[in-house]
C-alpha cells in the first residue's frame, strides 16, 4: 500500500520530457517532488503562472505569487505570469500535456465526481471542469476507498459529476488502472497490495490480467 | 495628453453604487483582490448585491465582509471554500448561488467586455452546469453554449497605473482582473502606486486605460495570505 507521496512518486513516472503539467490540490501537489532529474518539464497553476517552483524559503513569501491552493509560492527563471482567460486558453486549447487532479469518484467509464456533496459540502468546482473536458491526458490521483471503508472506483458515480467519460488512469494507493471499453483495467499493483486486496476494494467492474506487476518506485 | 480618469479615493471612485447592482471583484482568492473598493462597499451598506468573483473571500477579510452584513443577494464564483459563513448562508437558502467553471467565468467576463454575447465551451457538459443550456456538436464532441457576463461596476486591483487608466498587474495579481475590468460599464482600479503619465512602458501594459473609468491610489494594502507554504532553509555552507 502506498502514503500520498508513493502516489506522487508513481504518477511522477507517467511525466515526459517536454511537458506542460497542471497539478490540482491534495496529493497531486505533491507529484513535482518527484519529478526525475534532467526532465524538462513546467508546472502551469491555472490561476495565472508557467514555470511555478517550490516553496518560498520563510520571510520570502510575496501574497501576490499563489497558486491555485492559494499556498504562496516561488516563480523558476523563465516562468511567465497571465491572466485567467489566457490560462484556460492554454487547458481548453490542449496546450497542457497531462493533468493531474483528485476526485471522490470515478466511473468504470471515466466519469470522474469532486466538487459536490449535495446538501453537505460545496465548495465549487474551480477550474476542474474546464481541465478534465480539455485535457488530453487525465490522471487521477486518490485513494481507493473513501473513510467510511468504500470503494471510490464505481460503475456509476453517486455524485454530481465534473466530467463525463474524460478518466484514462486512475492510480490510487493500492493500484494503478487504466479505464477503456467502460471498465477498469488493472495494470499494477502497489507494493505489499495483492490482486485480491485491489479487487474486494473496487466496486466497479475490474478486469484483471494474468500477470499483474508490482509497481517500480525505485 | 492623455483622459485623465484619477478620483481621490474610494468614496468617489464608488459614487454611483446602488442597491441591487451587479458588481465584479477581480481577484482569485485574497489574491489582487480590490481591498479598498470592498471596503467602501461594506461602508456604504449597499443591499441585495449580485457579485461575481472567483472566489467569496474569507469569513473577515474580501467578499466575506459583505457576506457577515448581508449585502449580497447572488453570488456567481467558481470556488467558494474557505468560508464558513458564506457555506451557511448558501444551504440555508439565504443567498443564491451560482457555481460556474473557472475557465468559464473567466471566458464569460472577457465575452462580456468584447461584445461577444456568447460562445461554446466543453466544460460542464453531461453536469449540472449544462441543465437548461444549449449543447451542440463540433468536430465530434459536444459544447455547452455560455452567455456573455457584464456588471454595472467592476472592481479591479493592480499594481501600477496611470491617469489614463492603463494598468499593470504583478504576479499571479492579475488572475480575473484584466478581463472584468473589460466587462465593468463603470470599472474602478485601485492601485499600489498610481505613477506619473508615460512612466509605464507601453510594451508592457497589460490593461489599456481604455476599459478604466475611475482610478485612485490605495494606501497600506493588507494583502493577506491565504496558505503560508514555506520550505525549510537550506543550512549555509
Amino acid at each position: 500500500m502506498l502514503d500520498k507521496n508513493g502516489i506522487a512518486r508513481r504518477i511522477a513516472q507517467e511525466v515526459q520530457n517536454g511537458w506542460y503539467v497542471n497539478l490540482g490540490i491534495g496529493i497531486p501537489t505533491l507529484v513535482a517532488n518527484h519529478i526525475p532529474e534532467g526532465l524538462d518539464v513546467e508546472f502551469q497553476s491555472e490561476n495565472g503562472i508557467l514555470g511555478m517552483g517550490p516553496f518560498p524559503h520563510e520571510g520570502e513569501e510575496d501574497a501576490d505569487l499563489i497558486n491555485a491552493g492559494k499556498q504562496t509560492i516561488t516563480a523558476l527563471p523563465g516562468a511567465v505570469f497571465f491572466d485567467s482567460a489566457t490560462s484556460f486558453a492554454m487547458i481548453r486549447g490542449r496546450h497542457v500535456q497531462l493533468t493531474v487532479l483528485g476526485a471522490m469518484e470515478v466511473s468504470s467509464n471515466g466519469d470522474i465526481a469532486n466538487w459536490k456533496i449535495p446538501g453537505k459540502m460545496v465548495k465549487g468546482m474551480g477550474g476542474a471542469m474546464d481541465l478534465v473536458a480539455s485535457a488530453e491526458n487525465i490522471i487521477v490521483a486518490m485513494q481507493h476507498t473513501n473513510r467510511a471503508g468504500a470503494s471510490k472506483l464505481l460503475d456509476a458515480c453517486s455524485l454530481p459529476l465534473t466530467g463525463v467519460a474524460c478518466v484514462k488512469r486512475v492510480v490510487t494507493n493500492l493500484a494503478v488502472m487504466d479505464i477503456k471499453d467502460g471498465a477498469f483495467h488493472l495494470v499494477e499493483r502497489a507494493p505489499g497490495t495483492s490482486v485480491d486486496d485491489i479487487v474486494s476494494a473496487t466496486a466497479g467492474e475490474l478486469v484483471v490480467p494474468e500477470r499483474v506487476p508490482e509497481m517500480d518506485l525505485s | 495628453m492623455a483622459i485623465s480618469k484619477v478620483v481621490s479615493g474610494p468614496v468617489a471612485a464608488l459614487d454611483g453604487v446602488k442597491d441591487d447592482m451587479t458588481l465584479m471583484l477581480g481577484g482569485f482568492g485574497l489574491c489582487g483582490i480590490p481591498e479598498h473598493s470592498i471596503a467602501e462597499l461594506v461602508r456604504r451598506g449597499v443591499r441585495n448585491l449580485t457579485c461575481i468573483s472567483n472566489n467569496a473571500g474569507v469569513d473577515d477579510f474580501g467578499l466575506g465582509r459583505l457576506l457577515q452584513g448581508r449585502q449580497i443577494r447572488k453570488m456567481i464564483s467558481s470556488y467558494v471554500g474557505e468560508n464558513e459563513e458564506f457555506e451557511r448562508q448558501m444551504l440555508s437558502g439565504e443567498l443564491e448561488v451560482d457555481l460556474i467553471p473557472q475557465g468559464s467565468l473567466a471566458e464569460r467576463c472577457r465575452a462580456g467586455g468584447a461584445g461577444i454575447p456568447a460562445f461554446y465551451t466543453p466544460a460542464g457538459f453531461g453536469t449540472e452546469v449544462a441543465e437548461g443550456k444549449e449543447v451542440r456538436v463540433f468536430e465530434g464532441k459536444p459544447h455547452i453554449l455560455e452567455s456573455a457576463l457584464t456588471a454595472d461596476f467592476a472592481f479591479v486591483k493592480a499594481w501600477k497605473g496611470d491617469a489614463a487608466g492603463n494598468l499593470v498587474f504583478k504576479a499571479t495579481a492579475r488572475n480575473f482582473n484584466p478581463m472584468m475590468a473589460m466587462a465593468g460599464r463603470i470599472t474602478v482600479a485601485e492601485v499600489e502606486e498610481l505613477v506619473p503619465e508615460g512612466s509605464l512602458d507601453p510594451n508592457a501594459i497589460h490593461t489599456p486605460g481604455i476599459f478604466v473609468q475611475r482610478i485612485f491610489q490605495g494606501p497600506d494594502y493588507e494583502k493577506r495570505i491565504e496558505q503560508r507554504t514555506v520550505r525549510p532553509q537550506t543550512p549555509q555552507s
